[in-house]
């Protein structure tokens, strides 16, 4: 049994890490919730945030928090594009095929940034402090990314539920044919979704390139996880959402002391698969 | 007897021939793409045989694991032959395959969510192969123990040719039961199930049933080329034996040669192994990554433009322009959604 302030700490992480999670969750969500459909390659998409903030960073000098203004505004584009280019022309044909295409995605992603980058790991190195309490550390970059995840999320709140497009977005995640019947284009909500998750995607890697090393495979390290939270916090359940990356981030993160970082994974992935089983309708959601 | 069983049985006769050729000290390497070939697109037919109805696994990395891993742990420690580890390994894989799949029949798991299911099952095989480094070796990878010298009890062979009849005949009995499965009533209740599955149920088709039979022979026969495949290749990796990466290039493979038909996830196998190794043999080790970029962008196209493959789309022109012939392909016709 591990000295208990280890276990406290490692809660406290798994708080900090849920963060950003829940912020991936989200955007998968809002595009699974709207769409229907689940972009395998959104981790890899964020990986090319991540890479964009890092070379503007170190090969042109540019300030962390321009870089990162791009950077989200890059991966919002390429939400569009993808969406463009490769949903909409396959729309109307069956969810699972919207499902491969994307896993395309994912291979061209990795490959591609490969081929551009290799495969060396590239880290920002921000000096940031590491702070201590009562005899537990806590980067001062995942405070900084926990505190801007929940920022991140609350404006998101704000805009679904306070603005014209927002609501909209959510009318059509309840119904798609009702929407289109009274007047308001899908298309364009479409659209509109997909640039809100690029852009989410863009503000998580901004987060996680803070903490972590970017090299060309780094979606397969949390892709799995993102889906999973995802589709337990339940289908445009924003706070299931959050629900949902507490618990599994608490699991990695506790997990990871007391067992180690694969069998934490695995509790995770159990813990999804039998979830989705008794409860598909994700952790809060009711039953139709 | 059919002008297209005659072409079939030619073309089987060239293939069982080809390690007779002469082909010098090229040889060795072209019966290894060829078997290379063989194997995945054994794999990628097994694959398809759930996949052609709508059950899309994106997690048959898994199976491939426990039958590479179950039969080499058996071997390596225990000295157990690998004929009677297949059978114990592929026995795990098809428990497994029930464990998960009879819940996600039950209780209607389909769609995106049978395929994030599946996906978590290939990465928690992976994991556990990777956590459990101390007997697999962990992600470093772990390599068969020699037998010394070629031994039909323990399943090693120094030949190539050899191994290439193996995966020839392995091979040919994927094809046999896909076909056999094709004929058969289930293919007809599965494309029902796929369509609408509260309305096969409604005139009396076993929905659970047939799904997990498909289920439990895709997970069998895969195994079986996981455990092939570490016999041939001697060496076992996490990464290249299960997971999510593993997972996703079978499903491609059958993808682009066609999951609809017979030979098509063989011609997907066919084309994305010569593509890879030529653009490795053209480029060495300069364009890394090059072949899986042209991959997933052709993964992309096809989905948009020719979701039933290159051969499922090819037997689609052949049957368009004259009266059919035989059954060299068999029916082809995606299920209308």
């Amino acid at each position: 049994m591990p000295d208990p302030i280890f276990l406290l700490e490692a809660f406290i992480n798994g708080i900090l890490l849920a963060g950003v999670l829940a912020i991936l969750a989200l955007g998968l969500n809002l595009i699974f919730g709207v769409i229907d459909i689940v972009w395998i390659a959104y981790l890899d998409l964020v990986m090319v945030g991540m890479y964009t903030v890092y070379w503007l960073v170190a090969a042109y000098r540019w300030p962390l928090w321009l870089a990162g203004a791009a950077g989200v505004g890059e991966v919002a584009m390429l939400g569009i594009l993808v969406h463009l280019l490769i949903i909409s022309p396959i729309l109307n044909s069956p969810p699972i095929n919207q499902l491969l295409a994307t896993g395309g995605l994912l291979f061209f992603l990795q490959s591609a940034a490969t081929l551009v980058w290799t495969t060396d790991h590239k880290s920002l190195q921000v000096p940031l402090r590491v702070l201590e309490y009562g005899g537990m550390f806590f980067s001062a970059a995942r405070l900084i990314a926990f505190t801007g995840a929940i920022v991140v999320c609350l404006l998101l709140y704000l805009f679904l539920t306070r603005t014209y497009m927002g609501t909209a977005i959510r009318a059509v995640a309840q119904d798609r044919e009702a929407m289109a019947l009274m007047g308001a284009d899908p298309r364009r909500v479409y659209v509109i979704t997909s640039a809100i998750g690029g852009g989410l995607a863009g503000v998580a890697a901004v987060f996680l390139l803070l903490q972590y090393s970017v090299h060309p495979h780094f979606g397969n390290s949390f892709g799995p996880l993102t889906f999973m939270i995802c589709v337990l916090g339940g289908l445009g359940n924003l706070v299931g959402a959050f629900v949902a990356a507490f618990i599994l981030s608490e699991v990695i993160s506790v997990g990871g002391v007391l067992l180690n970082t694969e069998y934490a994974y695995v509790i995770a992935f159990v813990i999804f698969i039998v979830a989705i089983l008794v409860k598909p309708e994700g952790l809060l959601g009711r039953r139709e | 007897m059919s002008l297209g069983r005659v072409l079939a049985g030619l073309g089987l006769l060239l293939l069982a021939l080809v390690p007779l050729f002469p082909f010098g000290p090229a040889g060795d390497y072209f019966l290894h793409v060829l078997i290379q070939i063989l194997i995945w697109g054994f794999v990628g037919t097994a694959w398809s045989l759930m996949g052609r109805f709508g059950l899309t696994s994106l997690g048959h990395g898994a199976f491939l694991g426990i039958g590479a891993y179950g039969t080499t742990l058996l071997w390596n420690f225990w000295g157990v032959s690998p004929w009677l580890g297949l059978v114990v390994s592929v026995g795990g894989a098809v428990a497994i395959a029930l464990v998960l799949g009879y819940p996600c029949f039950r209780f209607r798991v389909v769609g995106h969510y049978f395929a994030l299911v599946t996906l978590a099952l290939g990465e928690v095989v992976r994991l556990v192969i990777t956590a459990e480094r101390n007997v697999t070796g962990g992600s470093l990878g772990m390599t068969l123990r020699r037998a010394g010298g070629d031994s039909l009890v323990a399943l090693q062979f120094a030949d190539k040719a050899v191994w290439y009849y193996v995966s020839l005949g392995v091979w040919a009995v994927g094809l046999v039961v896909w076909a056999r499965l094709d004929r058969s009533m289930a293919r007809l209740a599965m494309e029902a199930i796929g369509e609408d599955e509260t309305a096969a149920a409604s005139v009396g088709i076993r929905v659970t049933r047939f799904k997990l039979r498909i289920t439990l022979l895709s997970a069998a026969l895969t195994a079986v080329a996981g455990a092939l495949y570490a016999q041939y290749i001697t060496y076992l990796n996490p990464e290249t034996l299960s997971g999510v990466g593993v997972s996703l290039r079978i499903v491609f493979a059958a993808i682009v040669g066609g999951m609809y038909s017979l030979l098509g996830p063989t011609v997907g196998t066919a084309l994305t192994t010569a593509l890879s190794e030529y653009l490795r043999v053209a480029f060495g080790v300069r364009l890394i990554g090059m072949a899986e970029t042209i991959y997933g962008l052709l993964l992309i196209l096809f989905i948009i433009f020719l979701p039933e493959g290159i051969w499922g789309g090819l037997a689609r022109l052949v049957r368009r322009r004259g009266p059919a012939r035989g059954r060299t392909v068999a029916a082809v016709t995606p299920p209308a959604r």
